[in-house]
């Protein structure tokens, strides 16, 4: 029974960083229909800011997650401008696969040559670090904090998404962008303005999540799968499927860590095959 | 990735896959001469090379010829090395039977993955194929019995070809026969592509709803065709076993499938001579840069993939097409 609690515990820690990361990717998949591989890749450049602001420019820590956040976007909005801009909805699949595999190269290569290929520490402000008890057995306080943050991030989606004018316009473009640029929404803005947001959600769960996912260069290759898998599970631009499938996720993978570790993550990548095989449109994905 | 179908002859009159086959033959005298004469201490690189050209052969005609979003090609090539490893070690040790073998478990392997793969298209389609190449990877890792797990299957010691030519250490035989066997499956490629089949896998490629119309049933097909291509990633996969003696994770690795992307990207999807192109330049080039500096490579190599989508979505090999294409039209003025 305690084992069971404790797999739940860290399976919802995991799963609510996996969610925070992923739920960029899905409104932006939704939305302008880019399959984006270098989703990884920006949440590695959040983790480096914070990082460099932590341990370099000794900074604190919601001061360092702030920065790495606006960081994070000001740095890529001229990538969406230059790049992003081209391959938004009408480009093919195939096109887009490779511009943003090709994008998560070039950031792998420079975050090699500017931090070296060892993994980079986000230290945590001493409330965090420690250890809590929580009756049965004691967790990571951090734990606590990512669960927070990840029920905020679905309460301030939702209420953007549903209850703001801004929302309203977007789902209006998910609908139908050219009769929702007929009615005068000016959908280029509303892209970027949705780009700028996946971005910060992927800085911000890049830096809560970096005790789990360490930064590394190679993060951006390593987990990027991750979190397009969990897109594909929860079904493209639907906030609910990306909780789902992060938490059914989180637990397929640390179920497998604590029952069969020497499997690594074949028992992952199996629940993965079966449930899209089954839901190819996402657990909760609109069909075609 | 449209394009019109090329009619079967040339102006002059000789068929087409003459042209092919004659190009092919040419292409291994000439790669033979440049190896052996002028690259005497680069052979191992060279066979190297072979063995990943036909990894990118295979991914060209599930991707460039039938549309097939993959990236998880490694499973294909590195499942075929180890069955090929495996059957040597058992005691098979003729180079031809160990091949026979590679294309086998090539080719078994393909259409499992083909039943996975093709089921869907799009992004579920993208993800499948990851999962699958993930899954290959961490089986490889974990069934340390058959394939040696992080150490690698070591111990591949393929008796001499036709009982004649031992494989030497400085790669002699190993490059001849990589590229005797790459131009067979070069040859028998350039006539496949153009058969019935080939061309109703143009047709789903290009419009699978339309090709469906017609009465053509895509998902056998597209697992028939990723059979064919598990078959010469699985020459690929035996081709590096036999040659290496050695076969290592990175075979089944999610690097392999994305860097054979890479290649198939650079020198063109969609056309043979263009993925043979694309494998050769981007490792000749991989050798000298990827060498001085690992992590400026993976810098260059993301360059010239946001380069190409922008200035040259049909790759390398088009361009150069292209630019021979309007000397030769200029030429009679």
């Amino acid at each position: 029974m305690t084992t069971l609690l404790s797999i739940a515990i860290d399976a919802l820690a995991f799963g609510m960083v996996l969610f925070i990361i992923s739920v960029g990717l899905s409104v932006m998949m939704g939305l302008v229909r880019v399959v984006n591989l270098a989703h990884g890749a920006f949440a590695m450049i959040g983790g480096y800011i914070a990082s460099t602001m932590l341990v370099d420019a000794g900074a604190g820590f919601a001061l360092s997650l702030l920065v790495a956040v606006l960081g994070t976007i000001a740095i890529l909005m001229p990538v969406e401008y230059l790049l992003y801009r081209r391959i938004y909805r009408n480009a093919d699949a195939f096109t887009q696969i490779l511009m943003t595999i090709g994008l998560t190269f070039l950031i792998i290569g420079i975050a090699n040559t500017a931090f070296g290929p060892t993994s980079k520490p986000i230290p945590l402000p001493s409330a965090l670090s420690g250890p809590l008890d929580i009756g049965f057995r004691s967790v990571p306080a951090h734990y606590l904090l990512v669960i927070g943050c990840g029920a905020l991030t679905a309460l301030a989606l939702w209420f953007i998404l549903e209850k703001t004018q801004f929302g309203t316009r977007i789902r209006a473009s998910v609908d139908n962008a050219a009769m929702a640029e007929a009615l005068g929404i000016r959908t280029e803005i509303l892209y970027a303005a949705a780009f700028a947001l996946a971005v910060g959600l992927a800085a911000l769960g890049g830096v809560l999540g970096a005790q789990l996912l360490p930064i590394e260069p190679y993060y951006a290759l390593r987990y990027m799968v991750v979190f397009l898998v969990v897109v594909s599970v929860g079904g493209a631009g639907s906030i609910l499927g990306a909780i789902a499938a992060s938490l059914i996720l989180g637990l397929a993978s640390t179920l497998g860590k604590y029952l069969a570790p020497e499997y690594g993550d074949f028992f992952f990548y199996l629940t993965v095959i079966i449930v899209v095989f089954i839901f190819p449109h996402g657990l909760l994905g609109a069909k075609e | 990735m449209s394009g019109a179908i090329k009619k079967g002859k040339s102006p002059s009159g000789t068929p087409d896959w003459i042209k092919g086959e004659a190009a092919a033959l040419a292409l291994m005298a000439a790669s033979a001469v440049v190896g052996y004469g002028f690259f005497p201490d680069d052979l191992g690189l060279l066979t190297r090379i072979i063995a990943i050209a036909c990894l990118v052969l295979s991914l060209d005609l599930v991707m460039g010829y039938c549309g097939v979003i993959t990236l998880g090609q490694a499973a294909l090539y590195g499942t075929s090395a180890y069955a090929v490893g495996n059957a040597c070690i058992a005691g098979v040790t003729d180079p031809i039977a160990l091949l026979a073998v590679g294309i086998v478990a090539g080719a078994l392997t393909g259409v499992v993955s083909g039943v996975l793969i093709t089921r869907f298209s799009g992004l579920p389609q993208l993800v499948i194929s990851i999962a699958f190449g993930q899954l290959v990877a961490a089986l490889a890792n974990k069934l340390s019995a058959f394939t040696g797990g992080s150490d690698g299957l070591s111990g591949i010691a393929p008796s001499a070809l036709f009982g004649v030519f031992d494989f030497d250490l400085v790669g002699n035989t190993s490059f001849g026969f990589s590229l005797a066997v790459l131009t067979i499956v070069m040859m028998l490629l350039l006539r496949f592509v153009r058969s019935p089949f080939g061309l109703m896998c143009r047709g789903i490629r290009d419009d699978a709803l339309r090709a469906r119309m017609i009465g053509t049933s895509v998902y056998p097909r597209l697992i028939a065709m990723y059979a064919v291509s598990g078959a010469v990633a699985g020459v690929g996969g035996a081709l590096s076993a036999i040659n290496v003696g050695v076969v290592g994770l990175d075979s089944v690795s999610f690097e392999l499938s994305a860097e054979a992307l890479v290649m198939l990207v650079v020198g063109g999807a969609g056309s043979l001579w263009g993925a043979l192109f694309g494998a050769v330049l981007f490792q000749i080039f991989q050798h000298i840069v990827g060498a001085a500096s690992p992590f400026q490579w993976m810098t260059i190599v993301g360059l010239v993939l946001v380069a190409i989508t922008l200035f040259a979505p049909k790759g390398i090999y088009s361009v150069v097409r292209r630019g021979v294409g309007i000397r030769r039209w200029q030429a009679p003025s």
